[in-house]
């Protein structure tokens, strides 16, 4: 990108390679983060010998709404935006389905499961509304959400409680085939494919992207800016109900407090290779960093770490992770 | 006329109080390369915003093909037809060529082609805008237009720091499209260009529409006049001349300020000057030939890539706007919401260099404050009536605000940029006035400003900037506005002589048949540079 | 300004020395910590990791006081707000990384800090230092509100600061125009970093005084008054995009949100719509204060 305007067709890109090796080198830091979690994996067997299959399903079972939370992140701050009130959402769909499914029969949570999905798209179209309508910077708007959706998840559950249908528990409580995969593994996987896929290759999921990485450009490409943003909120929202409904799966009860959603699915999608500034980046990499941080804090466990540093470790991580890349950014600007 | 493929008429649009279109129309024939042509501030930008729906003018239709349509968006602007490329590219940088196709709804096998025939060979699809050189970026923004087979396609500054042989290509499609019995819009500083391509050119002052020509021989000195409108015909002399300091005070020792070689960004190429004590040296260019870069690189705001800075016969290098400061180059950009706390108070505004140092972070002496402001004020004849938010200060006086900063302080050596942009008539006289003073009292100024009838009024001297180089120095006394505008556009002094556009016109369109084009390139030798040797203005064209 | 008008009108039934007392007893480390938010959102920036950093003032100093003394164990309470204050600063101000995630990162660093600290300190016990609890949670004569004797000439200093001392200048210009203060020569990090550190300190002396108030130490004691600090400084009338505002402003909105929070308790209305009224008046100031300066 420094190349200067002097040289023209030579620096055309002749590169040749083929397509794995494009493949590769435009998502080297996600393979990065793949290799990194294979050794972090083979770090916790070296540690605690005995760690298998079982431990593999609690661990994606705890992870699955922090990356249910970084998937939403990562597709709202590809679309240019962010959204701190994610947590809040989490909790309040969590709560809502909790209070809904409580005592009611194991059929009628098939209505709830869809109600809870639909309030998630909402909520995140409010807050894309908001944001367009508002003209305030996204990250002032979803802050101050933030405390308004935790506010109502209180208003709906006042304390832990509330219940979840058990077929839905049991929906992420085994695994299938071998038992190195994980319900709730599987469970991520389609869910996030079965609506980040289609989108992906649709005309929205490219104006998403053209919309973070440059606004004008979009705008004069004929990108619809205000619309596409409100979109990219509310798919945020669907993730966000997802991970509220993945709560619900592993503890039963709907909380009403937030847990620190907001802050790891930020950590995980700066350290999954999201640029904040917008427009570059994946799903996979954040899911994989999700993992990473969730690995880290069950090794550290296992060598009688304070569990507590864990979260100092996962804010360090964070820090440090987005200094540099704020740095980089910096760099390429005065380049 | 109905004969029109694009017609805009009686198109107007104001930004709040200020009318930046009055008057604006626009005919474009099936098959014709047409010029929009305009000085700074005539209001082209908000035009070319309008045509292509990225603004909605507040009065005036436009119609394509004879139906009008309210072109709200770009999209729409698109699908009836009309494709503009920019002087900046237009790909979004992280998604790759064929999603950046996709997006604009471009079909692949035509933009293949045009890429191809504009001369980027062994471009991969999938490679991200961004990894792209700027070169290659501006030809892909052009091909994707032509693969849609456009009605009429915009072409804003689309040649500016092309290289030569992509421009040549460039040129070729401009053809291409007329041969298809489609139109082109052509906007270029290079009347060269315009000589060789255009068929006609609608030329836009002061936001309106003020002529529409044929671009035949010497259409150039007639486009010239109708952009300057009817102040240019008044000869210079008759206007008042405050007195100059004479050349003479330059020579003893080192000057105030040394630039050589100085190059900057994409568009600052090689520029050398001095600038003495006492004198106020003017800076004469066309928009984007550098200047912006020169004065950043000069007040500290961005680093040179290469070239020498001598203050005072030091060399000096500059990391932060602080660095320059100190060493006495102070800067009035043009852009005042740059330079002003909008929010705060003059006395504030006025009192911030004071504050700047970490020495100047403790309590602060408000009486001794007090004074130096209270006689900038003065000086400056700044109205204070609105004095607690400099936003509601007129531009006039927010403009005095931001030299009045530097005053205070005790100037040596003042960058300014523009000052007198969008500014009334009276102001502009006082600014003049105070920059001769400063000068007369041993102040150096350095001045750009894109009003050219003020150059006499206010330099001693000029430079005149074009293509990121030094191409013209000459004394202000003699510099009336066509001479100046001529030679910021790189063409040569005074009336051209037949046998020069004759063997200019051959020299470029050689190959050229067509009639209408062919051969008006106005090209001569520009004028030897007083001091700097200067390259022929036309070599990059 | 209004807002204020209506609720002294609307609640006179609880006008009475005593009540305002504990009012303002609560509102003073409000205040503070508002100072922290009108402080940096003056530059266009905000600390969000105030709630945690004062807590772990108030923490350190409570568990430090057994085997130190108060004097020292304020002291070191002060001095780690300063360092993540420095942290929070070289973050926003070199690195260029966005106040709000870098402050919201420490936060979470800090909190795991003291988690982890709270654990070694199982042991020695927390004590609030008499002298401390005095100044920080006492009353003289009845009615008097001892931290007044702190936050008065504090609350003088920092008004005064802003406009009479060349660093508090220096906030204003920073974000009003940071392009227009880099121009004048003023090097924008010094600033940022100096005005963290003074927030981590700002912060730290509202959490120890909070400490006093409550009587206990906790991890998470002041968590409660991250949203309201934000909340005063915003009522208060100080631009969360940076360059307008001042800290009397801030006052009379750490003094609104402290009568409001007492009425909807008297209301008995329940801790969430508090906290939904806050989400949305932060909202709605904003917005309104967009739209005043698009117009213009």
């Amino acid at each position: 990108m420094t190349a200067a305007a002097g040289t023209v067709q030579g620096s055309a890109p002749g590169r040749t390679g083929g397509t794995v090796a494009r493949v590769v080198r435009r998502n080297a830091w996600t393979f990065g983060l793949a290799a990194l979690l294979l050794v972090l994996f083979l770090v916790t067997r070296a540690i605690k010998p005995t760690y298998g299959a079982a431990e593999l399903r609690s661990l994606a079972i705890g992870a699955l709404p922090i990356a249910f939370a970084a998937v939403g992140q990562a597709i709202v701050v590809i679309s240019g935006g962010i959204d701190l009130s994610i947590g809040s959402l989490l909790a309040l769909t969590n709560v809502t389905a909790a209070a809904l499914m409580a005592g009611g029969s194991e059929e009628s949570a098939v209505p709830v499961v869809l109600f809870v999905l639909f309030l998630g798209l909402f909520l995140g179209a409010v807050n894309g509304l908001l944001v367009v309508a508002s003209r305030v910077p996204d990250i002032i708007v979803t802050l101050a959400l933030s405390f308004v959706w935790a506010g109502a998840a209180l208003l709906v559950l006042k304390s832990p409680g509330g219940g979840t249908a058990q077929w839905l528990k049991g929906l992420i409580d085994g695994t299938i085939g071998s038992e190195w995969i994980p319900e709730a593994l599987v469970l991520l996987v389609v869910s996030v494919a079965l609506v980040w896929l289609p989108l992906r290759r649709s005309r929205l999921g490219l104006s998403m992207y053209a919309v973070g990485s440059d606004r004008l450009a979009a705008f004069r490409s004929g990108v619809a800016v205000a619309p596409t943003k409100v979109a990219a909120y509310a798919v945020t929202g669907l993730f966000a109900a997802m991970g509220g409904l993945s709560l619900s799966m592993s503890t039963g009860i709907g909380t009403p407090v937030p847990g620190p959603y907001t802050l790891l699915s930020v950590a995980a999608i700066v350290l999954g290779g999201v640029s904040l500034v917008g427009g570059r980046g994946g799903l996979l990499g954040p899911i994989l960093a999700v993992f990473v941080l969730a690995l880290i804090r069950a090794d550290l466990t296992f060598l009688n770490v304070d569990p507590n540093f864990t979260t100092v470790v996962q804010g360090v991580i964070m820090v440090v992770v987005v200094m540099v890349g704020a740095f980089a950014t910096l760099r390429r600007r005065t380049a | 006329m109905t004969d029109f493929l694009l017609e805009a008429t009686g198109v107007a649009k104001s930004y709040g109080a200020v009318a930046a279109l009055r008057d604006a129309s626009l005919g474009v024939r099936p098959g014709e390369v047409h010029a929009l042509m305009g000085a700074n501030g005539a209001g082209k930008s908000t035009f070319v915003k309008i045509l292509t729906g990225a603004v909605r003018p507040d009065r005036g239709t436009i119609t394509l093909r004879g139906r009008e349509r309210g072109m709200h968006s770009p999209d729409e602007a698109r699908r009836t037809g009309l494709i503009p490329v920019y002087q900046e590219p237009s790909l979004v940088p992280d998604l790759d060529v064929l999603a950046n196709l996709s997006l604009t709804r471009t079909p692949v096998a035509p933009f293949r082609g045009w890429v191809e025939d504009l001369g980027v060979h062994g471009l991969d699809l999938r490679t991200p805008a961004r990894e792209l050189p700027l070169a290659v970026l501006r030809v892909l923004d052009l091909a994707r237009a032509l693969a849609v087979e456009p009605d009429v396609l915009l072409l804003d500054e689309m040649t500016a720091a092309l290289p030569a042989d992509l421009t040549e290509h460039v040129m070729n499609a401009i053809r291409h499209q007329r041969e298809a019995g489609r139109s082109v819009i052509f906007i270029s500083h290079r009347m060269i260009e315009i000589a060789a391509i255009c068929d006609r050119a609608t030329v836009l002052r002061d936001g309106e529409t003020v002529g529409v020509l044929d671009v035949t021989k010497g259409t150039e000195d007639q486009i010239v006049t109708l952009m300057l409108g009817p102040v240019a015909t008044e000869p210079a002399a008759t206007r008042t001349r405050p007195p100059v300091t004479p050349e003479t005070l330059t020579g003893p020792g080192a000057p105030r300020l040394s630039v050589r070689g100085l190059v900057a960004g994409a568009k600052l190429q090689d520029v050398s000057f001095d600038l003495h004590a006492g004198e106020v040296l003017g800076i004469v260019a066309l928009e984007g030939q550098g200047q912006d870069e020169l004065f950043d690189v000069l007040a500290g705001a961005a680093r040179p890539a290469a070239g020498e800075l001598r203050v005072d016969g030091r060399p000096v290098r500059f990391g932060h706007p602080a660095d320059a400061i100190r060493a006495g180059l102070v800067f009035v950009p043009a852009n005042r919401a740059q330079a002003l706390l909008m929010q705060r108070s003059v006395r504030e505004n006025i009192a911030l260099p004071f504050s700047a140092p970490l020495a100047g972070w403790g309590p602060i002496d408000v009486t001794g404050e007090r004074r130096r402001i209270n006689d900038a004020v003065g000086r400056l004849q700044i109205d204070t009536r609105a004095q607690s938010e400099v936003r509601r200060l007129s531009g006039g006086n927010q403009q005095k605000v931001t030299i009045a900063r530097w005053v205070a302080g005790g100037v040596r050596t003042l960058l300014c940029f523009d000052p007198t942009r969008g500014i009334d008539i009276r102001t502009k006289r006082e600014i003049y006035e105070l920059l001769r003073e400063l000068a007369a009292a041993g102040a150096a100024v350095l001045l750009y400003t894109s009003e050219l009838e003020e150059i006499p009024l206010a330099c001693d001297r000029v430079v005149v900037i074009f293509g990121g180089r030094v191409v013209d120095e000459m004394p202000a006394a003699g510099a009336d506005e066509p001479t100046l505008l001529r030679a910021a556009y790189g063409l040569p002094p005074g009336a051209l002589t037949p046998e020069e556009v004759v063997a200019e016109a051959v020299a470029i369109e050689e190959a050229e048949a067509s009639p209408a084009a062919g051969g008006d390139g106005a090209v001569g030798e520009p004028r030897e540079a007083v001091r700097e040797p200067a390259p022929p203005a036309g070599s990059r064209a | 300004m209004l807002l204020i008008a209506v609720l002294w009108i609307v609640e006179p039934g609880l006008r009475n020395p005593i009540w305002a007392s504990g009012v303002i007893r609560f509102a003073v480390p409000l205040a503070i910590l508002a100072a922290c938010q009108t402080l940096t959102m003056l530059t266009g920036g905000i600390d969000l990791s105030v709630a945690a950093v004062a807590s772990m003032a108030a923490y350190i100093m409570a568990t430090q006081t057994p085997a130190q003394g108060p004097v020292v164990a304020v002291a070191l309470g002060l001095a780690a707000t300063a360092l993540a204050g420095l942290v929070n600063g070289i973050g926003v101000g070199v690195f260029r990384v966005h106040p709000l995630i870098m402050t919201l990162g420490m936060s979470l660093i800090v909190l795991g800090l003291m988690t982890v600290y709270q654990l070694q300190m199982v042991t020695s016990g927390s004590i609030i230092p008499e002298s401390v609890a005095w100044l920080g949670g006492g009353t003289s004569f009845g009615f008097f509100t001892n931290s007044l004797l702190v936050f008065v000439p504090l609350a003088a200093l920092i008004v005064f600061s802003l406009r009479r001392v060349g660093f508090g200048r220096l906030l204003y210009a920073v974000g009003d125009n940071e392009i227009a203060a880099r121009l004048s020569g003023v090097r924008v990090w010094q600033v940022l970093v100096t005005l963290y550190v003074i927030s981590g300190l700002l912060a730290g002396l509202a959490g120890i005084i909070y400490g006093a108030v409550t009587r206990t130490a906790s991890v998470t004691l002041v968590e409660r008054f991250l949203l309201p600090s934000v909340a005063a400084a915003v009522i208060g009338g100080t631009s969360i995009f940076g360059g307008r505002g001042g800290y009397s402003g801030t006052i009379v909105g750490a003094l609104i949100l402290t009568v409001l929070t007492s009425l909807l308790t008297v209301l008995q209305m329940p801790e969430p719509v508090r906290q939904i009224l806050f989400g949305a008046i932060i909202l709605v100031v904003a917005a309104a204060y967009t739209r005043i300066t698009d117009e213009s």
